[in-house]
């Protein structure tokens, strides 16, 4: 990446893992920088992490009460 | 400390061990199912997998010194069991790993067909869609993409492992996480785009030339 500015492509390439906290603190720094400067590309990025905050509930989900009976009942012959 | 004191080491009865482990186990069982349920798909094998693990949990109960420290323990746990439990059924069908064909769907971007330049975020259609999108659009779109990208969403966007932890428990290696990743995020927002459209809720499709990506 080049230091001292980096192309909205760039971005675009790296964004994945600037979000997972995959990149380390310069690379992250530069993009950074970036999405304060370039709109589009803030946008972009929101719009990635607004998205991902949604997958990430997906993990939720009330358990049935069959499993909550089973799990006590297994419990119990512990 | 200068006192004497005759205190031993306070033994937590079996019971009291019992009734934290159940009370602990209670509390995440809503987080435990959902997340068995997005990688299994299916509700009967998800509630095999969380019984499983909660029964593999117990028997090696001794390894954890810290009973507040369970919920890592118990999601990897669990992570294990149903990689476990998925490695068996792709031996015994004899399949290999299911990836879908390079096609350019890992380029899709729902934020290039929704953004319309010169709109500040708070009043986009990018973020309408997101604020309109129902939850069970976005687990339906998870639980349709083949196992070798769900797996790794599952793990990196629910779970919030690093690509690493992903590769240590997948066996693969850190590019073959990243790629999958890529990947899968193409074909979730592919998947999302079309549901949205079905359901009508983009009003925007195909209206901006600017918007890159291929048209479904």
């Amino acid at each position: 990446m080049n230091e001292s500015w980096i192309s909205c492509e760039e971005v675009v390439e790296h964004l994945l893992d600037y979000l997972h906290r995959e990149l380390d603190g310069d690379a992250s720094a530069e993009i950074e920088r970036h999405l304060e400067r370039c709109h589009d590309c803030f946008s972009r990025a929101e719009f990635e992490r607004k998205l991902r905050e949604r997958v990430a509930k997906s993990g939720r989900q009330e358990a049935p009460e069959r499993l909550r009976r089973r799990v006590k009942e297994m419990i119990e012959r512990f | 400390m200068a006192t004497s004191t005759r205190q031993s080491t306070p033994v937590v009865s079996q019971q009291a061990r019992r009734d934290q482990f159940e009370q602990q186990v209670t509390l995440l069982m809503d987080r435990l199912y959902g997340t068995a349920l997005r990688l299994a798909r299916h509700p009967d094998d998800a509630e095999d997998v969380v019984a499983e693990a909660i029964s593999t949990a117990w028997s090696k109960l001794d390894q954890l010194n810290d009973l507040d420290h369970m919920e890592g323990w118990l999601f990897r746990i669990l992570h294990h069991t149903f990689i476990s439990h998925w490695r068996r059924r792709q031996c015994r069908q004899n399949r290999e790993v299911e990836l879908e064909p390079e096609n350019g769907d890992n380029r899709f971007s729902l934020f290039e067909k929704l953004h319309q330049p010169f709109l500040l975020w708070w009043g986009t259609p990018e973020k309408e869609f997101i604020n309109t999108l129902l939850q069970e659009d976005i687990s339906k779109a998870i639980d349709n993409l083949p196992d070798a990208y769900r797996i790794v969403t599952v793990l990196v966007e629910v779970e919030g492992y690093s690509y690493e932890q992903a590769a240590r428990l997948l066996d693969l290696p850190l590019g073959t996480i990243r790629s999958r990743l890529w990947r899968a995020r193409g074909l979730l927002q592919k998947a999302l785009w079309q549901q949205g459209r079905e359901a009508g809720l983009s009003k925007c499709g195909g209206q901006h030339p600017g918007a890159s990506g291929g048209d479904v």
